[in-house]
């Protein structure tokens, strides 16, 4: 990888991280007339305790004076304080943190796996069997809401069977240490985790099926056929490598989409995490709190995609040598 | 030399509407022989009747949010209540099918917002490699790249939450992939010969990209916007779901939102869970095979797969 494609790269994430920011400043502070209109007991505030909260949320002063607050305070990790509980944004997010990277973590990697594998076989043996149930299946599934499944899961392998624990992330009426309290953590990310995964399965599986069929047509894959190779070698050594270039920016955008659905997946199973606080926030109508979820996701998600640009430099050949 | 009768001279546009006519003529035979893209027409047309039908199958009144009718929450399917009624003792069928205009509705208004931001993005930035292109890209790999669910939900917090408002919400925030799609498009069509015959004999940049460029990005733009409506109408139901919305004239999601609200897990109540859930995923399942059909017919090198 040269180090002008690594400094490009860099370069890029930091101009769309700016942007995310100046973005985020002109919807709270200017298309918002009045962000305190929607403070909790507003209307019984006395003038003093307004002027104090206006100083407080940073809203005070010229335009370009609250910018620069905000900019100062953003670079601190300050998000303000929550309207509905009055802590700071930060360690609200800080706090509900290590649930959802769990959560997210484990449904993206079981994700690609399932979903690369199935899409692979599929486009392989293109109008078998295989290749029309899960292409078939694939469709569903990519046309139910995550949650919608969430509630069928939660009803009948948790309420109804007794199966699953039908929500949070510990059991708070047993005191559990050591090797119990995992399996009672994994117990209860069972039915979330399966949610997550099977809602996002099948934009990877249909993916690596279209990249398989790109590569179906190429000279290397006749020349290995030609070399006496087995049919499964000639697939796993010289199609999948070459197919699965398309997919590791996939990755990167669909965390985005997997982070979202870890929204609506959270609030199904009251699963304390970033997910379920957004959830929170909105009925709250918290402010400043949805704001910090904004940006930590956006920042994340960029994050991500230069993670996955950089990989694919490593990856591609072309991009590695050309720069 | 006898006398017969010269053929009729035809103007250019009539040349021209009699070739389009024949054009889609043969789209809709493909598009009939297509059987999972004429399932799905079929699907949508059933969906869009009930819609329609609403007022004829329950009364509106059955909507309003008065728990103080003293009814008994979730009780189950019988003769009075063919889908049972919700956790407030609301009938679950007059939800549903009002609830398909709602949903239907957000949806068709946000594919409409998103396809016009994303053909004229498209467009311009296709055809201007200027500054103003480069600007134009600048925004949508922006809107590529943000997470869309986080950015709807704060547009949403600010702005309202009527449908409307919603519809706006979604459209502005899913436009960004149907431009990139309709900018290459124009790439390519740029390079044609027709293009450079109609700048040779002095057409302007509006006349080339309204008469020469639009007309071949048209079908891409429509079967684009067929893919982007269960997208549109997924959003909604997500958006809904978390809160977003009208609660007096509930959309699937919201339905689901208030089942998920009033723990109807506990109860059983599959009822005021799958009918709402189930009608998202046919409509959304209808769209997209639809589309697919639609983008094989428009794009030939795609079919077979």
């Amino acid at each position: 990888m040269s180090p002008r494609y690594l400094a490009k790269k860099i370069v890029g994430s930091f101009v769309l991280l700016v942007c995310v920011l100046i973005f985020n400043f002109f919807l709270f502070r200017i298309v918002d007339r009045d962000p305190l209109a929607k403070y909790r007991g507003r209307s019984k505030l006395t003038p003093e305790q307004k002027e104090s909260l206006i100083k407080q949320f940073g809203l005070d002063g010229s335009k370009w004076e609250q910018f620069v607050a905000y900019v100062k305070n953003t670079a601190k990790l300050d998000f303000g304080r929550s309207f509905d509980s009055r802590r700071l944004v930060t360690n609200e997010i800080a706090g509900r943190l290590a649930p959802t990277l769990l959560l997210v973590g484990i449904s993206t990697v079981v994700t690609i796996a399932i979903g690369l594998w199935i899409g692979m076989r599929a486009g392989w043996k293109r109008g078998s069997g295989f290749d029309k149930a899960s292409t078939a299946t694939t469709m569903v599934l990519y046309s139910t809401p995550e949650f919608f499944l969430g509630m069928l899961f939660l009803t009948y392998l948790g309420s109804r069977t007794g199966w699953f624990p039908i929500g949070g992330i510990r059991d708070i009426t047993a005191n559990y240490s050591g090797l119990e309290a995992m399996i009672d953590r994994a117990h209860h990310l069972v039915l979330p985790v399966l949610t997550l995964t099977l809602g996002y399965l099948g934009s990877y599986a249909l993916v690596m099926r279209t990249s398989i069929l790109d590569t179906a047509g190429e000279d290397y894959l006749v020349t290995a056929r030609a070399k006496g190779l087995r049919d499964s070698d000639v697939m796993k050594r010289h199609a999948v490598p070459n197919a699965l270039l398309p997919s590791v920016s996939l990755i990167a955008i669909s965390f985005g989409f997997i982070l979202g659905g870890a929204i609506t997946t959270e609030t199904v199973f009251s699963y304390p995490g970033l997910g379920y606080a957004t959830y929170t926030a909105i009925g709250n109508s918290d402010l400043p709190m949805l704001q910090g979820l904004f940006l930590f996701s956006s920042a994340a998600v960029i994050l991500f995609n230069l993670i996955a640009d950089l990989l694919y430099g490593v990856l591609d050949p072309r991009v590695r040598r050309a720069g | 030399m006898t006398s017969t009768t010269p053929a009729p001279i035809r103007s250019a546009r009539q040349v021209t509407w009699a070739r389009r006519r024949l054009a889609t003529g043969r789209m809709w035979k493909q598009l009939r022989s297509d059987r999972a893209g004429f399932t799905g027409l079929i699907v949508l047309a059933l969906f869009v009747l009930m819609a329609l039908a609403a007022p004829l199958i329950a009364d509106r009144s059955e909507l309003r949010d008065d728990s103080s009718r003293g009814q008994l929450p979730f009780r189950p399917p019988s003769g009075a209540f063919l889908l049972g009624t919700d956790g407030i003792g609301r009938d679950v069928l007059a939800q549903v099918v009002w609830g398909a205009r709602v949903s239907l509705y957000i949806g068709l208004f946000a594919t409409v917002v998103a396809v016009v931001i994303g053909s004229l993005v498209g467009l311009v930035s296709g055809y201007l490699k200027g500054r103003i292109g480069a600007l134009l890209l600048a925004v949508d790999d922006f809107f590529l790249v943000i997470p869309f669910l986080p950015l709807a939900i704060v547009l949403a917090a600010i702005l309202g939450r009527s449908p409307n408002v919603l519809a706006i919400v979604i459209g502005v925030t899913s436009w960004a992939g149907s431009a990139r799609l309709v900018r290459a498009q124009v790439l390519t069509l740029s390079e044609r010969g027709y293009v450079d015959r109609a700048r040779a004999l002095g057409g302007g940049g509006r006349h080339i990209v309204v008469r020469h460029i639009l007309p071949g990005v048209a079908p891409l733009i429509i079967a684009n916007a067929t893919l982007i409506v269960p997208g549109a109408i997924l959003a909604e139901s997500t958006l809904a779901f978390l809160g977003f919305g009208d609660r007096q004239s509930p959309s699937w999601g919201r339905i689901l939102g208030d089942a998920q609200d009033k723990s109807a897990f506990t109860s059983n109540a599959w009822w005021n869970f799958l009918p709402p859930g189930l009608c998202i995923v046919g409509v959304v399942l209808a769209f997209t095979l639809l589309g697919r059909a639609l983008e094989k017919i428009f794009n030939p090198k795609l079919s077979g797969r």
